[in-house]
């Protein structure tokens, strides 16, 4: 009796397992399944592509410049990434490590602005850009996804960064190292696994951003990939071609499914970092 | 290798005044030792000779020449830290040859000097180490090792063995002493174990709430403890401290009358400030004190507790009046609790401080 009542459990439990899965997976398999049905083949309910085809693909990249999109994209979020990183680095140092007056309120204020919702600085943004003469250029993409990458790297590195013994600091110091040496040389190769996680959950948010890249750029050429697949449209105004959509959709995200597993050990290492003394 | 003068250092976190108006000279090669409670400030006076800290006022000198306004590089010292503080991305001879390379020395003169110092300390088998990869014996070796590197005009020690077992330390410190000959340098040590500061030191520097008690040799200190506090902190287990009052004074000798009536008379170098009716506190040491009975007196109580150690035994000691006393014994000490003994003080033992705690009649 005992026994089956765990094996009851046992079966619940990976009920509840495989619900999860279904429930997170499943969107993503869809869009790989529809983007293999074309014509109205995409209508039907078959969960496996009867007939797959490759030609939705082949279509993104032929009926827009999509493969530019992706190098926009690319260069958006990589950039963001490093200015990211290398500006919350020094803020880090500079929270983490050194006592000042007013560093609690200026990381409160730090955090703060990541609770705006972006549509209310987009209006404000906009003049921003438009005075800088940045509209319809990618740089004005970089500088507006660091409002919301900033405040999130400059948080997570800065709580790493507390963690660093400060003796390690006083001995650079007796050692005859400057703030900045201390910086690259003795601070940065310890803080690897914290770059790479926040460095990669920048990479994924400017990635996906779409809001600021849709009211920021105007022509084709510079659209990055969300944008670029929103404005994906059909020979007429009443076709929506789905499965074009689709299968832009999966080539965009297949490249930051590589990324994570790449970095999945990193990533653990690096978001527990400091929960437990090692 | 430098001389170093404090004059007048002082310093405060917040309202706390940490280190109040201390003076002190240390001659070239002494191997000084920094003791007290935690919180009396011997760590932040070892920062502030370092560089590590801001001075309020007063001024450092090194050779005489004033060092307030130089960087810890600059002063020519070196530190080792309690937690090693070494380099964890690095290896062992990247963490020593880190400050040469700053210091723009060459790879030649880099790579000699990392070597001889890892010959010193009997390192080089572990060059290619990481620190995660190494004991922490290995890693007190290396925080030392990247010490003697730099050269240091003074080496600065920050409680730097407290953090090994009981064994490594003996071990470390008969190292560090050996250093302190071959290297022929300035020394200064902070610790709160006066076992590594009585064997360590030429002279003991006690510190008490940012002050200095007393500053002498080991053995002077042990001897004539300069106040109560002193007399209270050299020595384990802790001198004996009996309240009582002169009875009698003449040229050669004082008569003290404990709690329990009994009159001591106790000859003393020097008697001219003693007078009638004032009140002492008598120190005696365990160590001192006469399990057999014999002395100018003795007290008599009821054992409470023994600890034995093996080479020796301690007794707790309750008396009738006053304060419990503690007594060391042999090893092979038979005596039981609840038994009666009485304890023997002999002439020589005794140590007097007057009503402020100031040690008094003594010899200086």
């Amino acid at each position: 009796m005992r026994k089956f009542r765990r094996w009851l459990g046992r079966i619940a439990f990976f009920l509840l397992l495989a619900a999860i899965v279904v429930y997170s997976v499943f969107p993503f398999y869809w869009a790989v399944v529809s983007s293999l049905k074309t014509g109205s083949a995409l209508f039907s309910t078959d969960f496996w592509p009867l007939a797959p085809a490759w030609s939705n693909y082949a279509a993104v990249f032929r009926e827009q410049p999509f493969g530019h999109n992706i190098l926009n994209s690319l260069f958006v979020a990589l950039a963001t990434v490093l200015l990211s990183l290398a500006l919350s680095l020094a803020a880090a140092f500079a929270l983490g490590q050194i006592s000042f007056r007013g560093r609690t309120p200026l990381q409160f204020a730090v955090l703060g602005i990541s609770m705006f919702p972006q549509i209310a600085v987009l209006s404000g943004m906009f003049e921003l850009v438009r005075g800088f003469g940045l509209y319809d250029n990618l740089w004005s993409l970089v500088f507006s996804y660091l409002i919301f990458t900033l405040p999130f790297t400059v948080w997570v590195l800065t709580t790493f960064m507390r963690e660093l013994p400060r003796e390690l600091e006083e001995a650079a110091i007796v050692d005859g190292a400057g703030p900045l040496t201390i910086l690259l040389e003795v601070f940065l190769p310890l803080m690897g696994p914290a770059m790479v996680t926040t460095g990669l959950l920048a990479f994924i948010a400017a990635w996906n951003e779409f809001l600021f890249a849709l009211t920021f750029t105007l022509s084709s050429g510079q659209r990055t990939v969300p944008v670029a697949i929103a404005l994906i449209s059909g020979a007429s105004s009443h076709e929506l071609p789905w499965g074009n959509i689709m299968a832009a959709s999966v080539i965009v995200t297949v490249p930051l499914i590589i990324l994570v597993l790449i970095f999945q050990r990193r990533i653990v290492s690096g978001l527990t970092a400091g929960a437990v003394k090692g | 290798m430098a001389a170093i003068t404090l004059r007048q250092l002082a310093k405060r976190f917040g309202k706390t005044q940490v280190i109040k108006d201390i003076d002190l000279e240390i001659a070239d090669k002494e191997f000084i030792v920094f003791v007290g409670p935690s919180g009396c400030g011997k760590s932040t006076l070892l920062r502030l000779i370092a560089g590590l800290e801001d001075l309020d006022s007063g001024e450092i000198r090194f050779d005489g020449a004033a060092v307030n306004d130089l960087k810890p590089a600059e002063r020519g010292i070196a530190m080792v830290f309690q937690s090693y503080a070494l380099y964890p991305h690095m290896t062992v001879y990247q963490n020593m040859a880190f400050g040469l390379k700053l210091a723009k020395l060459g790879k030649a003169g880099i790579d000699e000097r990392v070597r001889k110092a890892a010959g010193i300390l009997q390192i080089e088998h572990l060059l290619d180490r990481k620190p995660k990869a190494l004991s922490g014996g290995q890693r007190q070796r290396v925080a030392i090792g990247r010490a003697i590197v730099r050269q240091p005009r003074v080496f600065l020690f920050d409680e730097p063995l407290s953090n090994l077992d009981a064994a490594l330390r003996v071990q470390m410190r008969i190292e560090i002493a050996k250093l302190h000959r071959e290297l022929d340098a300035t020394m200064i040590y902070v610790t709160h174990d006066q076992v590594e500061a009585m064997t360590l030191a030429s002279r003991i520097v006690v510190l008490n709430g940012g002050r200095i008690e007393q500053c002498g040799t080991p053995l002077t200190l042990y001897h004539h403890p300069a106040n109560l506090f002193v007399a209270g902190f050299i020595g384990s287990p802790q001198m004996n401290f009996l309240p009582a009052t002169i009875a009698a004074v003449d040229d050669r000798e004082i008569t003290v009358e404990l709690a329990n009536g009994m009159r001591l008379p106790v000859a003393v170098p020097d008697t001219r400030n003693a007078m009638i009716g004032q009140s002492l506190t008598l120190g005696l040491r365990p160590e001192h004190l006469q399990v057999d009975g014999n002395g100018i007196a003795s007290l008599s109580g009821r054992i409470m507790a023994v600890e034995n150690l093996g080479s020796e035994s301690y007794l707790y000691v309750e008396q009738a009046h006053g304060t419990p006393l503690v007594v060391k014994s042999t090893g092979n000490a038979s005596a039981g609790i609840g038994e009666r003994i009485s304890v023997g003080i002999p002439a020589h033992a005794c140590h007097f401080f007057n009503a402020d705690g100031v040690a008094v009649f003594g010899p200086n």
